[in-house]
Parts: structure tokens; sequence; C-alpha cells
């Protein structure tokens, strides 16, 4: 399997830019000629991954890096990685466990959306040194003449 | 994103503009709840007709602000979700605690 076509991109921790990062795999997705629907779940996943680096990574540190890179791969599958330096996850187990958050105000939902809206989902963290999410979506063929 | 906050008579209505992230998530609480402290409010009604995108972050406020108004004995509805929109809400399950309507008026029916 070879990449077809990728775009990296680095950016400051900020809030802002959860914006900006899923605008833009969103459109560089659209590439695959997937549905609208496929596009509204992509940005979910970015924006899930991105926030997770601000808010539990950085703590809201907001001179920070975060790394995004999106391939499209010659079988029509995105895979997407959201790469951050941050205090990384103790215990990846539980930090993917529906519903669990180590900030009480927050849902916990983030890795379960990812999870449910990718066909593949690996994290990869080492405390004190970050966290690299790795995910992967696979489009059949005509997906998208199948449900016109 | 634009927040418009609107007190009818015990009901405070929010009616949201843009998308709902981790970058107005913060200030989205912090102004409800400014509100929800002063004021005598029974119902609190989240319109989304507006709204283009919701992840996590936004449940988050919608949930919190659930369980505030639960504890205060108070009622939330949420009103005019698009399908996108729609569909994070039942995902989460939130749909379960909170009724979702599609219009305002269709709460002032009931």
């Amino acid at each position: 399997m070879n990449v077809k076509n990728y775009v990296r991109f680095e950016f400051k921790s900020l809030a802002e830019n959860v914006s900006f990062a899923r605008s833009c795999v969103a459109a560089f997705a659209s590439q695959l000629d997937c549905t609208l629907e496929d596009i509204e779940e992509i940005k979910v996943v970015v924006s899930e991954a991105v926030s997770n680096s601000i808010i539990h990574a950085y703590e809201n540190r907001c001179n920070e890096k975060i790394m995004v890179m999106v391939s499209i791969m010659d079988d029509r599958s995105l895979e997407i990685v959201v790469e951050d330096h941050g205090k990384g996850i103790e215990d990846i187990e539980k930090a993917l466990e529906p519903a669990f958050s180590s900030d009480s105000s927050r849902t916990g939902l983030g890795f379960t959306f990812m999870k449910s809206f990718m066909d593949e989902m690996e994290v990869f963290s080492q405390p004190g040194e970050g966290t690299t999410v790795r995910l992967k979506r696979r489009f059949k063929e005509n997906e998208q003449k199948a449900y016109a | 994103m634009e927040i418009d906050l609107k007190l009818i008579r015990n009901t405070l209505v929010v009616k949201i503009q843009g998308e709902l992230d981790l970058l107005v998530a913060e200030k989205l609480r912090r102004e409800i709840d400014s509100k929800i402290q002063s004021q005598q409010i029974k119902n609190l009604v989240l319109n989304l007709e507006k709204v283009s995108f919701i992840d996590s972050s936004g449940l988050g406020v919608i949930i919190g602000r659930y369980k505030r108004m639960n504890a205060k004995n108070g009622h939330m509805y949420i009103v005019g979700a698009s399908p996108a929109v729609e569909k994070i809400l039942f995902f989460s399950g939130i749909n379960k605690l909170v009724p979702l309507y599609r219009s305002e008026q269709d709460i002032i029916n009931i």
C-alpha cells in the first residue's frame, strides 16, 4: 500500500487552531469523494484529537506545538496522525474507557468518537514525552455513488 | 461564534451561532452560568438552529448545564439541532437527558 498524497502541518496549541485543523483535514479528505456525513465524522475525530492535546497533554499552555499529518493511500484509505510533546498518558487503557476523563468537567467521549468514527485507532504515549494518535478509515471504491 | 441570551419570564433562551467546540465552550459556559446564578430561571432552552458543528467540548457544556438545572429542579430543552449536530447528541446519549425539539414553538405547544 502506497501513499498517494499527504499533507503535514504544525501549529500552536491554541483553541483557535482546533477549527483550522479539522477544516484542513476535511478539505484534504474530500479528495476521496466520500459523503458529507463521512466528512462531518472526520471533522469530529480531528477536533477531539487536537482538543485532547491542548487540554490534557499541554494543560492549556498555548505556546506548545501540535503536528497533524493526513495521508491518502492508494487503497482509498485515510490516515490521520496527531502528535504532541505534552505530558503523555500514564494509563492508556483507562484513558480509552468510554466516559473516562482526568477532568471531571469534561465528558470523556473524545476517544470514543475517534474509535467509533474510524476503522482503526492506535495511541502511543510516553509519560513526560508526548502522545501520538494514529487513526485510519477505509473508503470503498465509489462509495459516494453507492449512497446516491 | 455568537451567543444571544434572552430571558422570557423564568425561561432563559440561548441562541448559538457557529461551531460549538473548545474555543467557545468556556465562554458559553460562563455566560449561561452567570444568568442561572443571578436570575430565577426554571427553564433553559438551547437553540442550536445555527450551530454547524459540535464536539465533546460542546457536549460537556450541555451536560454541565443540564446537571445545574436538574439540581435546582429546573428543565432544559434543546431545539433546532441540524441532522449532523443531532447525530452527535444522540451518539452521546444527551437526548435521554435533555429532550430535543424542532423549534421553540414546539416547546410552547407542549
